[in-house]
């Protein structure tokens, strides 16, 4: 399947305004000491929809705008981010094809790695971490949100990226000798 | 029965004859080729982002670049805000219900209370005025007077739980510099990590890292208040064990000078109560707990205060 430049500026813009809303909004919607991480869902459905390069992208580019607005670490994110777009990606190309719990299980997954990863990226950077606030009083509750709002925002980043719902293959047969 | 037309090819084993090599295979591998080197790039971008970032001065390239695209994502988060406010209120006012009963009684108990404290600190402050000016005594910066205030909204918050800090609307061309305290109503938020054009960090009270002198207002008592065990907990610490503190005593900040040096924070600045204190015989200092004044979790404007006179601090 051929991309022009109608597909990534879509996605682009989604990444975009997924990471506006979350350093403007949903950070700051705190449910029993956790919060929804909507790059992080936007970031599964491209990769899952689109692969594991246009994830990894996507990973990156949204790293960098999460970090420019915050005027956080340059890279801190968009490395997080990038790792596991392109991890989610793969797992799509692979065994989570077509598989109704793909994104269920990406999203639970990513979460996961990413908090990990983010916790152990701050402690190589002296930052004041705290594992038990990071992994076991925001973790469960984040993990809990990202799943409850991984169908909705799925279905609208398959939405708005226009994906033919057909699964992909061989759509004829032909004979050959 | 119709026979089909088609020529038969006979296979057999152990013939030479050459097999075509599959289409696919080449073109696969060329993708993942692509895939892997895509996903190199990326991550060794990144790397050698944080890698500079982190070791270049403040006012480094990367930091220039970065505070420029902070003042392009300004009006979208700006507009972003604005738009998510009125739901905010809305829910801010349903919550607010729940609570409202016990609280009007509460409240009420307190007007009383502190109406009297009212009228004893306006007589106190003008007969500490006058006293002032007969001295012609020379202090430390004061809080108001001597800041100016910048009134701003909150426009962001890390999306992470490593990050004590929140985004504000107003940046260096508003006169604001890295460590100008930030208050709200309340009390002392923090103060001010890093600064772009237009936008600025504030780190909160709450952070690992941001530690303030402060003084128990009723009995005098003085130590140093940090982030606490739970979230949006404080403690003050080192507080001399030959010192009194009780529940309920009012926390401010100590501001204080040592030779040339002047604390951020002027005097006066509420933080918190005492909510508990706990002591062991082998600490050389009680350590208390100190309920903020300030919801951290629910900021919405709050005000940098710039100093009129820099060269006082």
């Amino acid at each position: 399947m051929r991309i022009g430049l109608v597909e990534p500026a879509k996605a682009a813009a989604l990444v975009f305004v997924a990471a506006i809303l979350q350093v403007t909004i949903f950070s700051q919607i705190d449910i029993l000491g956790g919060y929804p991480d909507v790059v992080l869902l936007t970031l599964v459905g491209i990769a899952l929809l689109r692969g594991s390069i246009y994830g990894a992208a996507a990973g990156f580019f949204a790293g960098l705008i999460v970090d420019t607005a915050n005027l956080a670490t340059l890279g801190v994110t968009s490395l997080l981010l990038t790792i596991a777009a392109y991890w989610i990606g793969r797992y799509g190309e692979t065994t989570g094809r077509d598989r109704a719990r793909a994104p269920f299980v990406s999203v639970a997954v990513a979460t996961i790695l990413v908090q990990l990863g983010a916790l152990i990226l701050h402690y190589l950077l002296s930052d004041t971490v705290s594992a038990r606030r990071a992994l076991l009083e925001a973790l469960p509750p984040k993990v809990a949100l990202n799943l409850l709002l991984t169908l909705p925002v799925y279905a609208l980043t398959r939405r708005l990226l226009a994906l033919a719902t057909a699964p992909e293959g061989a759509t004829e047969v032909r004979l050959l000798g | 029965m119709q026979q089909r037309n088609r020529s038969a090819r006979i296979a057999v084993l152990g013939s030479p004859a050459p097999r075509s090599r599959p289409a696919g295979l080449s073109s696969r591998s060329a993708t993942a080729v692509k895939r892997r080197v895509v996903a190199g790039v990326l991550i060794l971008l990144s790397l050698v982002l944080i890698t500079v970032y982190f070791r270049e001065p403040a006012g480094g390239g990367l930091h220039s670049v970065q505070s420029a695209g902070a003042t392009v994502l300004r009006p979208f988060e700006v507009a972003s805000e604005r738009v998510a406010r009125p739901f905010r209120d809305a829910y801010g006012w349903f919550a607010g219900l729940i609570h409202a009963k016990s609280e009007n009684a509460r409240l009420r108990a307190q007007v009383d209370l502190l109406t009297q404290r009212v009228i004893q600190n306006t007589n106190a402050a003008q007969e500490n005025a006058d006293l002032r000016h007969q001295l012609h005594y020379i202090g430390l910066p004061r809080f108001p007077q001597d800041y100016r205030p910048v009134s701003t909204d909150v426009i962001s918050r890390p999306p992470s739980e490593f990050q004590q800090e929140v985004g504000i609307a107003a940046g260096s061309s508003h006169g604001i510099r890295v460590n100008d305290p930030v208050v709200t109503a309340d009390g002392l938020v923090g103060k001010v990590s890093t600064v772009a054009h237009s936008t600025a960090q504030v780190t909160l009270l709450t952070d690992p890292n941001l530690k303030v002198s402060a003084l128990d207002l009723e009995h005098q008592a003085t130590g140093i208040v940090g982030h606490g065990q739970g979230e949006g907990t404080l403690t003050l610490a080192r507080v001399q064990k030959s010192q009194v503190l009780e529940p309920g005593d009012t926390i401010v900040t100590q501001g204080w000078k040592i030779g040339g040096l002047t604390s951020i924070y002027p005097a006066g600045i509420p933080i918190g109560y005492i909510s508990g204190a706990s002591q062991s015989e082998v600490d050389l200092y009680w350590e208390a707990q100190v309920s903020p004044r300030v919801h951290f979790d629910s900021l919405r404007t709050v005000v940098v205060l710039v100093p009129k006179d820099r060269s006082l601090r």
